[in-house]
């Protein structure tokens, strides 16, 4: 049997989890094993009707209502005591904050070795697996070799793709016994944030700014380009580091992943801790002074040219286009 | 209040990223080394919550001789001292790098933990495997959160924020406590040439890991740079000449006007 965590907002499963559904029953499916997957807080078992549509027999329901908040020690020592009701062949999880969080505790708790990140998984004895290193820049082929194999699945690499054919989810509630200590670390409150505007990772359209811009008040040129293009702005890490951007703005392996329509990378050099940021873009256009310059081989199309010319002229022709 | 931030040498990686002939590793023959983003974030709030509360903030790695480098740069950002448990270079798994941190982070203390706050890189920037921390604080038995972006420490309490869509969550930890951090959580300071000069001459404690024994394991086979779609870019003009171009592009073919 292979088993996936589930994450879900009010019984509607996430869509990092149904990409790590996808890979759970294809390896399901090597092996002509059942998919069966695990969920939790009483709302979970509405997935029932969302998940047979993936492949799942079995939706195991930890409706505890004391895990209607996230308690990652509780959702690990639940899918630790489901693992010695069950033995799975696999525990198949998201690569999200919560998925590694959680794996990494079951791993802790039961020994077992986990891979994270992983983008393709070979069943077998021992798993044979690709997965990210350097946020996405590197790939590594490994072995996994143990008796319940733990694996995370990379974030957005590939779409969910639903069952040839759906199946009937039989929900079975799952009762674990958790004592308090499992409840030592929860959410003890959510913050809404006040932020208005597109966010930097949905935007479709982002206009970056680099090293090259120079100081902090020549990011209002970019605004004005990211607002005639409805985008948003941001940031390389040089940029964040001079103190010009906050670092929410900033793109890359310790930033924000971005996938717009279009980014336009002014003053920046193409480091692959930025671009592994941004390889989600369908195009990209550099503005570079330097024509040598590492994005001018990775951007679709470039102008080489001092962006404190080229911007505004563009922010004049644009306002011109309306 | 002490505290502790573990921290890893890696390789400061340009515009291109090139694998030895084995492709076992990265070709580092032309690159510099230097700490993560998130692991320097990590230090710098060590050092703050020591200093904030009469403590002393401890850099630790497991590594080659190397490391000593990037120890010494936490030396530098002022950290008190400094422990290396010191392998031959060859890359640690997790569990094992986990039980060997554990262990030495659990040597000396007594009954009591010997200190208070102990601080992860969310995930390490080479291999990320996104488990270390967590597997360190099952073994100390302390309170973990990972993805952390806003610590405050407040009368035995950690609060530590985490981003998700549309807000942050908050948990609170009873300390000693454990966490993983992002870039963002502080502005890691710069060394000053004088802390350079002086952290060369501190020492740094060495200790043998101590990994202990584990069935099965994930085991690297090679790596791959991945097949990029790189060619050159078409070049659509030079400087404020090349507006006109930009803007039938944006127009006609990407749609985006
Ligand atoms: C583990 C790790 C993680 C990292 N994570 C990130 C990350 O998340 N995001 C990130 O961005 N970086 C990250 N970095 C840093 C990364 O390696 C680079 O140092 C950084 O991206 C460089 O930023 P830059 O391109 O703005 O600056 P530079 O490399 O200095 O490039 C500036 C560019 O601007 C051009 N330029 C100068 N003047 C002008 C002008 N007037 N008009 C037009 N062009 C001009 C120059 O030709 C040059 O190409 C990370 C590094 C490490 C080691
Ligand atoms: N060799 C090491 N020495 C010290 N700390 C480490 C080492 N490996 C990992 N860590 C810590 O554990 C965090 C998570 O690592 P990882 O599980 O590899 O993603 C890193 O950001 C470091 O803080």
């Amino acid at each position: 049997m292979i088993l996936s965590l589930v994450e879900h907002a009010g019984g509607r499963p996430e869509e990092t989890s149904l990409e790590a559904l996808t890979l759970a029953r294809e390896l399901a499916t090597a092996t002509d094993a059942a998919l069966e997957a695990v969920a939790f807080g009483a709302e979970s078992a509405a997935l029932g009707e969302k998940i047979g549509d993936y492949g799942v027999e079995t939706l195991h329901h930890v409706g505890d209502e004391r895990l209607d908040t996230y308690a990652p020690e509780a959702w690990a020592e639940s899918i630790a005591q489901l693992l010695d009701a069950t033995d799975p062949e696999a525990v198949v999880a998201p690569g999200t904050d919560r998925g590694q969080e959680v794996l990494a505790h079951v791993g802790a708790r039961r020994d077992l070795p986990m891979a994270a990140n992983c983008l393709d998984v070979e069943a077998g004895d021992v798993y044979e697996l690709s997965r990210q290193r350097w946020g996405g820049s590197l790939v590594e082929h490994a072995c996994l070799d143990s008796d319940t194999k733990l694996v995370t699945v990379a974030e957005h690499e590939f779409s969910p793709e639903t069952a040839a054919e759906p199946t009937d989810t039989s929900v079975q509630p799952f009762e674990p016994s958790l004592d308090e200590s499992a409840f030592r670390v929860t959410v003890d409150r959510v913050e809404e944030s006040d932020e208005t505007g597109v966010s930097l990772g949905e935007a479709r359209v982002v206009v970056g700014g680099g090293r090259g811009v120079g100081d902090p008040e020549d990011y209002d040129k970019l605004e004005t380009l990211a607002d005639s293009l409805s985008g948003t702005v941001g940031a390389s890490r040089a940029a964040v580091n001079e103190g010009w951007r906050p670092h929410d703005d900033q793109i890359g392996q310790t930033g924000t992943k971005i996938s717009p329509d279009l980014y336009v990378a002014c003053g920046i050099s193409g480091a692959v801790q930025h671009m592994v940021g941004c390889k989600g873009a369908d195009n990209i256009l550099a503005i570079n002074t330097d024509p040598e310059a590492a994005i001018m081989q990775k951007a679709d199309y470039a102008v080489v040219g001092d962006l404190h010319e080229v911007v505004p002229e563009l922010n004049d022709a644009l306002a011109d286009e309306r | 209040m002490d505290t502790v931030a573990c921290i890893k040498r890696v390789p400061d990686t340009g515009a291109k990223l090139t694998l030895t002939d084995d492709e076992q590793e990265i070709d580092t023959s032309h690159l510099g080394f230097t700490i993560s983003p998130h692991e320097e974030c990590a230090v710098e709030e060590a050092i703050q919550v020591a200093d904030d509360h009469d403590g002393t903030a401890t850099v630790m790695s497991l590594g080659s001789v190397d490391a000593d480098e990037q120890l010494r740069t936490g030396l530098a950002m002022t950290a008190d001292e400094a422990t290396l448990l010191e392998t031959d270079g060859e890359e640690w798994r997790p569990r094992e790098t986990a039980a060997a941190l554990a262990d030495a982070l659990s040597a000396d203390s007594g009954t009591d933990p010997e200190f208070d706050l102990l601080l992860f890189g969310n995930e390490s920037a080479d291999v990320a495997n996104h488990q270390v921390g967590v597997r360190v604080a099952e073994r100390l038995d302390m309170p973990f959160v990972a993805g952390v972006s806003d610590l405050t420490i407040e009368d035995g309490i950690a609060v530590a924020e985490r981003d998700v869509t549309g807000g942050t969550e908050v948990y609170e930890l009873d300390l000693p406590a454990a966490v993983g951090v992002k870039e963002g959580l502080n502005q890691p300071r710069y060394a000053s040439m004088r802390a350079k000069m002086q952290a060369r001459k501190q020492s740094i404690g060495r200790q043998d890991p101590v990994a202990g024994e584990f069935d099965g394991g994930i085991e690297k086979v090679r790596l791959e740079a991945p097949e990029s779609t790189e060619g050159a870019a078409e070049v659509l003009g030079e400087g404020p000449d090349a507006v006109p171009a930009v803007v039938d592009l944006l127009r006609d073919d990407l749609e985006v006007i």
